[in-house]
């Protein structure tokens, strides 16, 4: 782990979750210290969704603990520490009449709290977060008309403008084009590494991520894996049969070939083929 | 008051027109982009079976003689409202379920209490097709009131209403309460039917929520914009039909609907016949 000595800024402990009879996630047990960065891969249905909408206390575990900067989910209220971007294709109308900069703005309004406006200092923070993601020429664009890259790039800055010292990122690169997703995943390795902002990627590409994150956690029901990258990279092979009930190549994703077909980053999984 | 009292009954007509001219749009837009615009039809047939019950308490009992079946309306209105977020919750999977049900429910019980009640025709027709010249001095200060309430809530919760009409998710982790809002909102859009009621009627109550929003998308970039070139297109649509109706002599609610059909005809037009990206200059926050 990047700095066993950083206060833990997520625990979860034991947690189980089912819909109905369905079991969707069975004890899991997690920490994530302040300054890493953590890839959360597992294939589709592991209930890495299900696990997210938990953390953000969107849905409540059936078992188990889970403390936001030490505080537990269901009465912490300064959500404003913690940044989400949600996987983009479903979360919003894209003939939604608004410009980039209405939509970052909304990042700030929890933060600034009801009964209250914008003020001059806060339009300079959410313009400072456009800039941030490098959309600045963007910002009084209508958000419906920006690509997809460009439209994660502003639900990044409007994850980003509340300053969060936790991002959560649910499949974000989802629908995204390849040139794109690696410029993404550059600017998540620079806000972890010069801001010091806790990631957690939630994602089915292992190939891509792993370039980027420092730790490691692999769900599929249960925890199979979680801890150091260099950990994984040495016992990957097995984490990855354990996982998905069957042997798995996974194909490396660099910049010196970074032009594998990426255009099925929704199918099953990426950089994961059997 | 007393501004309200010293005017003719021409000017409280064209002042309450106004005021509905400008509120309707602001609650159009929330609902156009969650699509809900339909739900402004639902509670409008809601708000005629309290109307109507209003109607018929006056008559039967002398305890009500005064009451002012807007009142009874907006009641009816914000029950309605209350159930459809109960239906929707119900039927889950169905949601758009919950209009009919209401509207019929209402259409319904209105039907009957028409029949009960002792009212000849001309006043159902205020209330079903608007009747700008019957706006009496109680009925523009209900309109007032209601008016200045659905601006304070519009003013005060605008950023909370516009987050959770984006991403309702995102809302919520953002900290909003998107219950409580959403609730606030319901609330809000039955305030607005049952103001416009007396203007253009149970029937036509949409059409002033719906057509001014719909002719100003097509050129709004901006969530802002929406709202204020709804605005201009529905104090255009209003005082358009209160004149041409003035000039042919025919119903003034009826007018209002038909210039605000004529302005989203000629706003498609000028949208089809400007070049792309005329209107889509940088606008300044």
């Amino acid at each position: 782990m990047k700095n066993s000595a950083a206060p833990y800024v997520l625990e979860v402990k034991n947690v189980s979750f089912s819909y109905g009879k369905q079991m969707v996630l069975e004890d899991i047990n997690m920490q994530v210290r302040e300054g890493s960065f953590l890839g959360l891969v597992g294939p589709n249905g592991s209930g890495k969704s299900t696990f997210m909408k938990l953390l953000l206390g969107l849905l409540k575990a059936d078992k188990g603990n889970i403390e936001l900067f030490g505080s537990p989910v269901q009465s912490f209220r300064d959500w404003s520490r913690i940044g989400f971007v949600s996987q983009k294709a479903n979360s919003f109308n894209s003939g939604f009449p608004a410009t980039v900069f209405e939509v970052v703005a909304m990042g700030l309004y929890g933060k600034i709290g009801l009964f209250r406006f914008l003020k001059k200092e806060h339009k300079k923070k959410i313009k400072e977060a456009i800039a941030q993601v490098g959309m600045e020429q963007y910002m009084h664009k209508n958000i419906g008309r920006l690509s997809g890259g460009q439209q994660q790039r502003v639900f990044i800055a409007r994850a980003l403008v509340s300053e969060p010292e936790l991002l959560i990122l649910d499949e974000p690169t989802v629908g995204v084009d390849a040139d794109s997703v690696r410029n993404f995943y550059d600017m998540l390795k620079e806000l972890n590494d010069k801001k010091n902002i806790t990631l957690i990627l939630v994602t089915h590409d292992i190939g891509a991520m792993s370039e980027y994150v420092t730790d490691v956690a692999c769900l599929n029901k249960c925890l199979h894996f979680h801890g150091d990258k260099n950990d994984f990279e040495v016992n990957r092979e097995e984490m990855m049969t354990a996982m998905y009930g069957h042997k798995v190549n996974v194909i490396e994703h660099n910049h010196s070939h970074d032009h594998h077909d990426h255009s099925h980053d929704h199918d099953d999984l990426d950089g994961v083929r059997s | 008051m007393e501004i309200f009292q010293q005017l003719t009954f021409l000017e409280r007509g064209i002042a309450a027109g106004l005021l509905i001219g400008f509120i309707s749009p602001l609650i159009g837009a929330f609902l156009l982009v969650r699509r809900m615009t339909i739900i402004s039809e639902g509670l409008s047939h809601v708000t005629l079976t309290g109307i109507t019950a209003g109607v018929l308490m006056m008559q039967t009992s002398a305890f009500f003689a005064f009451i002012n079946p807007l009142y009874t309306g907006l009641l009816a209105a914000l029950a309605g409202s209350l159930l459809i977020e109960k239906l929707r919750q119900v039927y889950k999977h169905f949601q758009e379920l919950a209009i009919p049900i209401i509207l019929s429910a209402g259409v319904g019980l209105s039907a009957v209490m028409i029949s009960i009640a002792e009212t000849g025709y001309t006043e159902w027709y205020a209330y079903l097709f608007g009747s700008i010249l019957t706006v009496t001095l109680n009925d523009l200060l209900f309109i007032f009131l209601t008016g200045v309430l659905s601006m304070l809530i519009i003013g005060f919760f605008y950023k909370e209403l516009l987050s959770i009409s984006f991403d309702q998710e995102f809302a919520s982790t953002s900290g909003i309460s998107v219950r409580k809002i959403n609730f606030l909102f319901t609330l809000l859009v039955a305030l607005v039917i049952s103001m416009s009621m007396k203007v253009v009627g149970i029937l036509l109550v949409g059409a002033l929520i719906t057509l001014p929003v719909a002719a100003a998308i097509l050129f709004a970039k901006s969530f802002r914009h929406v709202l204020f070139l709804g605005i201009i297109f529905g104090e255009a649509a209003v005082l358009g039909g209160i004149v041409s109706s003035y000039y042919l002599n025919v119903a003034t609610g009826g007018m209002i609907v038909v210039t605000g059909i004529i302005i989203l005809i000629g706003a498609a037009a000028v949208k089809k016949l400007l070049p792309e990206g005329f209107l889509s200059k940088e606008e300044t926050v």
